[in-house]
């Protein structure tokens, strides 16, 4: 995994049908991750997510809208967009992040894993990456995947 | 807050980029070192090194002390968790979302009263 991508899983009790519902259908993004989404689940589509002051947005003053384009759409395993990029403009790997959710059936009901890469390319783009790190704003939390790993192993052998 | 933002956007970009995380890397292995020492062991030239490490100079992951002709530089490991946390953060939002589809998932599969 490169370091500037995330990885997260969670196990969740419902079929995979029901959890690609929720990450697919636009009035069901808006209740997990923007306020508003304008987005068709079929690859190619572009559309746009909304974030409203006050809402999940938090304390913005103003709209949030960003661009996001399906890049993957495989019913009940894979789903991904490219989001971030200018208005207007084509999603490359130079101007967006890549969001990666992968669907897999278990016993107690669907594992649902998310792979988010190309934060870098993100953080170029200064309206973005402003937008971008305001989102993540609240909640800091010490535990994460590899790029803390690395840190911590190397400030072991900083101290050393 | 903007001021903030503009920091960790600087600090972000000056970690993602995997030949500073190189630099950075052998800088840690070495204690100090100077460009020249460090393109040495890196497959990039010392003028590259040297923009690599002006790059983490300014967002404070290293510091440099003249010495003589040279500048010697070291790692500022308190930095270094700045630029986890930016990341860390961007996790947590993730793991928010999760959590809030996996709120929905499940209600949506309690209503259809078929277990899954």
């Amino acid at each position: 995994m490169a370091a500037d991508s995330i990885e997260r899983e969670i196990l969740i009790e419902a079929s995979p049908e029901v959890v690609w519902g929720v990450i697919t259908e636009p009035a069901q993004i808006s209740r997990w991750l923007s306020d508003e989404a304008e987005v068709e689940g079929r690859v190619g589509a572009d559309g746009t997510l909304t974030w409203r002051p006050g809402g999940r947005g938090g304390d913005k003053e103003f709209d949030a809208i960003v661009a996001i384009r399906v890049v993957e759409a495989e019913p009940f395993r894979r789903f991904s967009f490219r989001w971030n990029h200018p208005e207007g403009a084509g999603p490359d790997q130079s101007n967006s992040a890549l969001v990666e959710f992968s669907l897999s059936e278990e016993a107690d009901g669907t594992r649902l894993r998310v792979v988010e890469s190309g934060i870098d390319a993100v953080a170029h783009g200064e309206e973005g990456k402003a937008r971008y790190l305001e989102d993540h704003e609240q909640g800091w939390e010490r535990h994460l995947g590899e790029m803390q790993g690395y840190v911590a192993s190397k400030q072991r052998g900083a101290t050393r | 807050m903007a001021t903030a933002v503009a920091e960790d956007d600087a600090l972000w970009a000056a970690v993602a980029d995997p030949t500073r995380r190189r630099v950075l890397d052998a800088l840690l292995e070495r204690g100090e070192a100077t460009s020249t020492t460090l393109a040495e062991g890196l497959p990039v030239t010392r003028q590259a090194v040297a923009k690599h490490l002006a790059v983490l100079d300014r967002v404070g992951l290293v510091a440099g002390r003249r010495r003589g002709r040279e500048v010697r530089y070291a790692v500022r490991p308190e930095r270094l968790d700045d630029a986890a946390e930016a990341m860390a953060r961007v996790a947590a939002e993730w793991d928010r979302r999760l959590a809030r589809i996996k709120r929905l998932a499940e209600s949506v599969q309690a209503e259809t009263g078929i277990n899954p």
